[in-house]
């Protein structure tokens, strides 16, 4: 079967490292994958997305249709809200619980939070919190995949597989802190 | 054979050097940018095997791969579709003084204007010039395609078009990667006196490439990029283009019910076409950008058999890209049911980084032209980073166009009787298709102020070589503006009533003045100095 997975940021959150890791998982796994991504003005702190599709059968599409993501995996609690039509009926939302307020006119961060606590299975992560127990602040976006982990569908050695190969090149240290705000994510995601 | 995961941009890359790409040049721009950025970074170029370089913009990138092709060499010129107006003047000659050497030009083209000022379709530049154009359906394809277009450029002596959209350009999927060519010998072209574009030469070369057109087409009917697939329900037929057809296959879970035509190279294949029409009643043609072959098949207005439905017809919209749910609607079949959108995210357009000098300098203008007393003062701007000075909280400019109109729309402006009149434009763009019209303010003696933010890269499309290095004082010095009137200034918070001081005396000198802003983009510096940097982790 095919997986589909949207993710959701803001530009700078590290979005396009949770689709790399994803896509190396699926590469080791010998699975077919597409992956879309958005480069350019967006990344200046605007609004950044991916769809992510992998599966055993060759994939036609690069874009997810509506309704059929079985799992939006969000960095911002907003962003995670203007995905919805997307999220298939059995679908699950991980989402970080920080806000990121560039902009002027954020709205009610409680009157967001329940939206998405309004959508059955939601998980709301202190995704930044975790990540500076496992030693980085920026290593929220794997905190958040590690979160996501239990719906993705993907072994979970795999995407350990996944942050190795993303992050060698900065080093072990670099490798095992990422590991380490994964399995962090992980944990909080099941008990969620 | 190898699996790759590489972007739609990447695996283009990577298919021209494996096909033998001895040259590739470009000037960035989204989303085609990746292209030369995987190029230069290959072993292949890092080794010096291959010549891979930015360039000052699209026309030098696309008249050095003619070049190129001249000595023999397959080479590769690569865009955004904008940007192939800027080259339009080599593509259309190119095409009429020929290849020799394999030569493509590369067009990444941005239906939905995710990151462009429009979306025009670069397919309709391919009739302008009479050159084939290839659009690969996936990212396998993308690999495939400069092979075969290099082949197909020799073969018939012409320029080649690959087309990309966004959605293939920054979509990433696995690859197999196949063995590579060698490149070819240095050898000059067996009649290069066609090279020589006088009329009385160029007139029979366009009749040549005019009479050449039919193998074209035969070359478009037998190509491995077009097929058409039977269908057992022939109420309709379905033409689909370059990714279109992936999302028709997703519709349809990989089984068609109807005759399909995969067009994936053009001119467009007559024969697959003319069988299509005569079994179906009803046409749909899917396609990303404009209604192109959708016109071509409509014909004249009440023309209807069959009846051929798309953009033109409303059955699709007419702007945009497509996707999934259009295309799955205009076939008529529907989704799983979809959750309400929400109403409450509000947009987040992108914004100058903490720390942008170009924040700086915004406010520093906006300070020196309110100082000045001048509530009239017009800012025309320019394509780069600092467009985004347009929004709150700077509002410091009031144009932007497209590349290097900044500094000539203010003269246009200040001829008119505008003043005070100023430009803000990034050294890149400068660089690109500004000096130019520096050169007509000087000669000229307009009263204007050309503000250069000078952050050392081109940095929108992620921190590119600037063709600029740091040379702006005496490039505009060389153009003739008067030594004292070109002023340096540091794009600081610490600086800001100094550089509000000296925009202000710039501004009410009646001539042209140049002020230099110059400090590096945030973003590269950070890169450059990973180690002051405790939280640099992320990939």
């Amino acid at each position: 079967m095919t997986r589909n997975v949207i993710l959701a940021g803001v530009g700078g959150q590290g979005l396009l490292s949770i689709a790399a890791v994803l896509g190396e998982a699926a590469r080791h796994e010998g699975l077919f994958l597409k992956q879309s991504e958005v480069h350019g003005m967006a990344q200046r702190g605007g609004v950044v997305q991916s769809h992510v599709r992998f599966g055993d059968r060759p994939i036609h599409s690069d874009l997810i249709r509506e309704g059929t993501a079985g799992l939006v995996l969000s960095l911002e609690p907003m962003e995670t809200l203007r995905y919805l039509p997307f999220l298939s009926p059995a679908g699950v939302l991980v989402t970080a619980s920080a806000p990121t307020r560039n902009i002027p006119d954020y709205p009610d961060l409680t009157a967001i939070l329940n939206e998405i606590g309004a959508v059955p299975g939601a998980r709301v992560i202190d995704a930044a919190g975790l990540a500076k127990e496992a030693g980085s602040a920026r290593a929220t976006n794997m905190v958040i995949l590690g979160a996501g982990a239990p719906f993705l569908g993907m072994p979970e050695a795999a995407l350990a597989v996944g942050i190795e190969a993303v992050f060698a090149r900065k080093g072990t240290s670099v490798v095992e802190t990422n590991l380490r705000a994964f399995h962090l994510g992980l944990e909080a995601g099941s008990a969620g | 054979m190898p699996i790759q995961l590489l972007l739609g941009d990447e695996a283009l890359a990577r298919g021209a050097i494996d096909a033998g790409l001895s040259a590739a040049y470009a000037y960035p721009g989204t989303p085609s940018t990746e292209i030369t950025e995987y190029a230069i970074a290959s072993p292949e170029s890092q080794r010096g095997t291959i010549h891979c370089r930015w360039t000052a913009n699209e026309k030098t990138a696309l008249e050095a791969a003619l070049g190129a092709s001249y000595a023999g060499k397959r080479a590769m010129a690569s865009m955004k579709h904008v940007g192939l107006n800027v080259a339009a003047d080599p593509f259309v000659n190119a095409a009429i003084a020929g290849a020799h050497g394999g030569l493509i030009i590369t067009v990444a083209d941005d239906p939905s204007m995710h990151s462009s000022q429009n979306e025009q379709d670069s397919r309709l530049y391919t009739e302008l010039a009479l050159i084939p154009c290839i659009e690969p359906a996936d990212q396998q394809e993308a690999y495939r395609a400069p092979a075969h277009a290099f082949a197909l450029s020799e073969r018939n002596r012409i320029p080649v078009m690959i087309r990309l959209t966004t959605r293939l350009a920054h979509s990433r999927a696995t690859v197999a990667v196949g063995e590579s060519r060698e490149q070819n010998t240095l050898s000059l072209p067996p009649d290069p006196r066609r090279y020589i574009l006088l009329p009385a030469i160029a007139r029979g070369s366009y009749e040549d490439l005019v009479s050449r057109q039919p193998d074209l087409v035969r070359e478009s009917e037998e190509s491995p990029f077009n097929s058409f697939s039977d269908g057992a329900d022939t109420s309709l037929g379905i033409v689909a283009c370059g990714i279109a057809h992936n999302y028709v296959q997703e519709v349809y879970d990989g089984s068609c019910p109807h005759p399909i035509i995969k067009i994936g190279q053009y001119p467009v294949p007559a024969s697959l076409v003319a069988r299509l029409l005569e079994c179906c009643p009803r046409i749909v043609v899917f396609e990303d950008g404009y209604p192109f072959l959708e016109g071509k098949l409509r014909g004249f207005p009440g023309r209807q058999t069959p009846e051929i439905i798309g953009r033109l017809s409303g059955h699709l919209p007419r702007t945009g890209e497509l996707g999934p749910r259009v295309v799955g609607r205009a076939l008529g079949i529907d989704g799983p049911k979809e959750r309400s959108s929400s109403s409450t995210p509000v947009a987040r357009p992108p914004a100058l980084c903490p720390g942008c000098p170009h924040a700086d300098t915004c406010r520093a203008l906006t300070a020196a032209i309110a100082s000045s007393g001048a509530g009239s003062a017009r800012v025309f701007s320019d394509i780069g980073c600092y467009t985004l000075g347009a929004l709150p909280p700077y509002e410091a400019i009031d144009t932007c166009v497209e590349m290097g109109s900044s500094i000539t729309m203010a003269r246009g402006a200040a001829d008119a009787g505008l003043a005070p009149v100023l430009a803000l434009i990034g050294d890149s763009t400068f660089t690109h298709s500004g000096m130019t019209g520096l050169l007509d303010c000087v000669n000229d003696d307009v009263n204007l102020t050309v503000v250069i933010v000078d952050n050392g890269t081109v940095a929108m499309t992620g921190g590119q070589r600037s063709a600029a290095e740091s040379r702006l004082v005496a490039i505009c010095a060389g153009l003739g503006v008067a030594r004292d009137h070109i002023r340096v200034i540091e794009p600081l918070p610490g600086n800001h009533d100094a550089n509000v001081a000296v925009l202000g005396t710039e501004i009410a000198h009646d001539g042209v003045s140049v002020v230099i802003a110059e400090r590096e983009c945030i973003q590269t510096a950070r890169r450059k100095a990973p180690k002051n940097d405790p939280k640099g982790e992320r990939g």
